[in-house]
């Protein structure tokens, strides 16, 4: 069910502030949601002063810099640094992206980092990502065949349907696009979200796959899948430029066609 | 989904939602002014049919600031929800996804929902 505002338990407090190191002139503040699940007490935001002039170009940067000069106790998931890995994903001056790729300069004013939205917060900027991970494995994200592989050879594809896999192989799952839907917000236990659907329709349009017809038949539900009312958001903030809401629209279609 | 021991982070309080959202969530509020907006224009037209003394007692209303707010709001909800509506038409045919294009068709389905409601307003005589 949808519920607008936080829980209890959830409302954000104002936190400390921590000063810029005396005599940097290019500062910028990093307001910063932080929650420590030992205290008790409720998630607040940190300020951050940070020197840009010691700092790297991007938010991760910010966010390392603080972690090892001014707070240790700050908790956040990152890895490749280069947008492949899609760990660092998180909500940045509010819209979701990689904090890897995300530069400073591009934005305005104070900048404000928290987890990525309507999950639950493990600490600080990580996330409980437990039902993404199920949802995308609840797709049966492999090849599925009844007939035997050549013995000679692989499973051949031609050049143009390899193309159809093309912007939908590329997601990272870091789910930017799904915790920055409102229909997944309010629905996530049976709506699959953005990322779990774009995966569902790679598989479903790989020429090799012949599971076509029972993937189609898992997805064909009031709430799994048509959840999705085109409200834009997942590929508004796709870190690698896909476009899951045009993949749940051809999904939508193949339903309709085949019914035809 | 509420966890009670982990707290929730925030949406609705943090997210810049961007003009296709915004146009998302107005598709429905339009949508629920146009159920309930229905029963007030049955109600009038229901009056003219009752007998004229009715119809007359209704029309003060009618030309009152809340009568004209009330029609100047359904007509344009009318016209965003119809404008908003066609947009969907598209997609649901699996067009005009891409991000330029999505930008372009919110921005041009306000701005017609606009016209048609000035448009509507001085042909009708009500401007």
């Amino acid at each position: 069910m949808a519920e607008f505002t936080l829980p209890a338990n959830s409302v954000i407090k104002q936190g400390k502030l921590f000063k810029a190191p005396d005599g940097a002139t290019n500062t910028r503040r990093f307001i910063i949601y932080r929650y420590d699940p030992d205290s008790g007490e409720n998630p607040r935001t940190d300020t951050f002063e940070v020197d840009l002039d010691t700092c790297g170009p991007m938010v991760l940067d910010a966010l390392l810099k603080i972690k090892a000069e001014m707070d240790s106790t700050l908790s956040l998931r990152r890895s490749c640094r280069e947008g492949i890995c899609g760990s660092c994903s998180m909500n940045i001056d509010g819209g979701n992206t990689l904090a890897c790729t995300q530069p400073i300069a591009t934005i305005k004013g104070d900048i404000k980092v928290y987890p990525l939205p309507h999950q639950p917060v493990v600490k600080d900027l990580v996330s409980d990502l437990t039902n993404f991970y199920a949802q995308y494995a609840s797709i049966e994200p492999w090849m599925k065949t009844d007939t035997a592989t050549p013995p000679d050879r692989e499973r051949l594809q031609s050049r143009e349907d390899r193309e159809k896999l093309d912007g939908l192989y590329e997601c990272i799952l870091c789910a930017c696009c799904s915790t920055s839907c409102p229909s997944y917000w309010w629905n996530s236990d049976r709506y699959l979200g953005p990322a779990a659907l774009l995966n569902a329709y790679r598989w479903i349009v790989d020429s090799r796959d012949e599971a076509t017809g029972e993937r189609l038949d898992e997805l064909e539900d009031p709430f799994k899948l048509y959840r999705c009312h085109t409200i834009m958001n997942c590929a508004k903030v796709c870190p690698k430029n896909l476009n899951p809401a045009k993949a749940i629209a051809e999904t939508k279609k193949l339903l309709v066609q085949r019914k035809m | 989904m509420s966890n009670s021991k982990h707290p929730t982070s925030p949406h609705l309080q943090i997210y810049r939602l961007p003009l296709t959202a915004l146009l998302s969530i107005t598709h429905r509020i339009t949508g629920v002014i146009l159920a309930f907006g229905c029963i007030l224009l049955v109600w009038v037209l229901a009056a003219a049919a009752h007998s004229a003394s009715y119809y007359e007692a209704m029309v003060p209303h009618l030309q009152s600031w809340y009568g004209q707010l009330f029609l100047l709001g359904f007509v344009f909800a009318l016209y965003l929800h119809f404008c908003n509506g066609v947009r969907h038409l598209f997609w649901d045919a699996g067009h005009g996804f891409e991000l330029e294009t999505v930008d372009l068709t919110a921005k041009l389905a306000i701005a017609l929902a606009v016209v048609l409601t000035v448009a509507t307003w001085v042909v009708a005589g009500l401007g």
